[in-house]
């Protein structure tokens, strides 16, 4: 090699640098299986409720991530999905008397539409400015979802049936509800992984990595962020509209503000920008709201006292943390 | 002469600071036409205004008879002129030959697709890897671009650029900071690449363009100083003045 520095400040491994397989690495494929394992045999475990209630986080954090972590765009505003898909879903399931997969697809819809409308609008924006675009947006969602009238206002709409799915499979009973929300959350959860690891989040990763050089390649950078913000919005609306069929409920605490910053502190806990992060975050979260919930408003402190720890000790957050002593991406 | 950019009457304007003042200036098709000034002479602003980086204020560019002047910078690029950048561009964690393939991807139309596995890429892998030994990097192909050396990276941008199969390329003083055995290297590679090109570029340093480029453009406090083959505008008295005489003072 005719450059100067080709030696010992060369990369160790020049000679036998493995051609990285592509397609999902052996260790990924063997957590997601434990992980499947694990959650066939948790509703025998746990309250089932209560398992899909974080399943239901997990995809909600997991759908943040694709926009924060691999997107670069911090959104403080995703409830207004989560909690938008719920109440379509929630008055889909109870008033039109749809079965609950069709349910939980309009209520999916709507908020990929909603993303679609608050995305292209807020996107132009950076930084702060775009956090805070999306955030008065989101309020404006949730003043909608107080005074609509099909909204139920302080109430929400409460009771909403379990139908049966495809029309045939009775969705009543904990158990198969569960298997139900196991395989749409999984599903979706396996989705977004898939879209990381796409020809689009290869660009994905490239305009993160380098935005002026994506540009000067000819991406129009915009697009790619519009595509990503709206994914993202799609399945935190999956996330809401699934939850609202497992809780028989769609409710203002769902498009609140809290609930779009809770997301954040799910996703950063967990690790943002790993694949299984955001998973370990919704479920420490979950679990703490649930097993201390006997402590009333100190749950708050606690949950923000762990923030702060989480950022002062571990900035990559668990995951992330992990992920280095591996030195594997997880 | 055809002409592959004009610029005529250019001029950016910042709060009161004029960085390019009304500047003409024609690069020939198929020719290496350098771009050279001191330090603030409004090189790098007017590199941004023919790359769309930036607005002009005034004036128009013109690229292959198409009057570009208001069109994005993205979309420029899409008409096969792209630009290189002063610090290094590539994406530093993405490996050698992602690097390039990110490149053919976007004119391949491959890269909204979010629902297919990143395995489809490898079709591209063959034809990346063809650009990546036209630089000499092919025993790096599988390492990430951050591990690379300063002067490798800059011909891994190099690679990336020609993967467009630009018509023409503009760089951003592609030898800045290197080693000398890298300025030889990299100057073979443009003279190599600009064979059925044009090339644009930006320098600091008159003596490394010598003989690399057709035509030499000087610029002094955002004007035209002199313009011409390196005898003619090294000679010029206003630019031994203004340039070669204070640095060698």
């Amino acid at each position: 090699m005719a450059m100067n520095d080709a030696g010992a400040a060369g990369p160790k491994t020049a000679d036998d640098a493995p051609a990285r397989p592509a397609g999902m690495p052996m260790l990924h494929k063997a957590i997601f299986g434990i992980l499947l394992i694990f959650l066939l045999a948790l509703p025998f475990l746990v309250y089932p409720i209560f398992a899909m209630k974080v399943m239901c986080f997990a995809l909600f954090a997991a759908a943040f991530n694709l926009l924060l972590g691999f997107g670069g765009l911090l959104s403080f505003g995703h409830a207004a999905y989560f909690g938008g898909a719920s109440y379509v879903a929630a008055h889909a399931a109870k008033v039109w008397g749809l079965t609950p997969e069709l349910s939980v697809l309009a209520g999916t819809a709507a908020a990929a539409f909603l993303g679609l409308i608050i995305g292209a609008l807020s996107i132009r924006r950076q930084g702060i400015y775009f956090a805070m675009v999306t955030l008065a947006f989101a309020q404006m969602v949730y003043f909608l979802s107080l005074q609509l009238p099909f909204t139920g206002g302080e109430d929400g709409i409460q009771s909403v049936p379990r139908g049966d799915l495809f029309g045939l499979i009775p969705l009543q009973d904990n158990i198969s509800l569960y298997f139900f929300v196991l395989a749409v959350t999984f599903g979706g959860i396996l989705f977004l992984y898939r879209i990381v690891h796409s020809p689009f989040g290869q660009v994905l990763k490239a305009i993160r990595e380098n935005e002026p050089r994506a540009v000067s390649l000819g991406y129009n950078v915009n697009r790619y962020k519009l595509l990503v913000f709206v994914l993202s919005a799609t399945f935190a609306g999956l996330a809401g509209a699934t939850k609202s069929q497992v809780f028989q409920l769609a409710s203002l605490t769902d498009v609140h503000w809290s609930m779009s910053g809770e997301v954040v502190l799910m996703t950063l806990l967990g690790g943002m920008g790993t694949i299984f992060g955001p998973l370990v975050g919704a479920a420490a979260i979950v679990t703490m709201q649930n097993y201390l919930a006997t402590l009333g408003a100190w749950v708050t402190i606690i949950q923000g006292v762990i923030f702060v720890i989480g950022v002062l000790l571990f900035r990559e957050g668990i995951v992330g943390v992990i992920s280095r002593w591996l030195k594997r991406p997880l | 002469m055809t002409l592959a950019l004009e610029a005529r009457g250019l001029t950016k304007e910042f709060k009161g600071f004029v960085a390019v003042n009304n500047v003409d200036l024609q690069v020939e098709r198929g020719s290496i036409h350098a771009l050279i000034g001191p330090n603030g002479a409004g090189k790098t602003t007017c590199f941004n205004l023919l790359t769309k980086f930036l607005q002009p204020t005034r004036g128009t560019i013109t690229y292959e008879g198409r009057d570009i002047t208001r069109m994005a910078p993205a979309e420029i690029a899409r008409l096969g002129m792209v630009r290189s950048f002063q610090i290094s561009a590539v994406f530093p964690h993405l490996s050698v030959l992602q690097n390039v393939r990110v490149a053919l991807q976007r004119r391949r139309g491959e890269s909204y697709d979010f629902w297919r596995s990143e395995r489809n890429l490898s079709r591209f892998d063959a034809e990346a890897l063809g650009f990546i030994e036209e630089v000499g990097l092919a025993e790096f192909a599988h390492h990430e671009a951050t591990e690379l050396s300063y002067g490798r990276k800059r011909a891994l941008e190099i690679a990336a650029t020609l993967a467009l199969e630009p018509q023409m390329l503009l760089l951003d003083e592609p030898m800045a900071g290197m080693a000398q055995e890298d300025v030889e290297r990299i100057s073979a590679l443009i003279r190599r690449v600009a064979k059925n090109r044009t090339v644009l570029m930006v320098e600091h340093n008159l003596s490394v363009v010598a003989d690399l480029s057709d035509r030499i453009t000087v610029l002094a406090r955002g004007e035209i100083l002199a313009e011409g083959d390196y005898d003619t505008v090294s000679k010029a008295p206003e630019v031994i003045d203004a340039y070669i005489g204070a640095g060698h003072e």
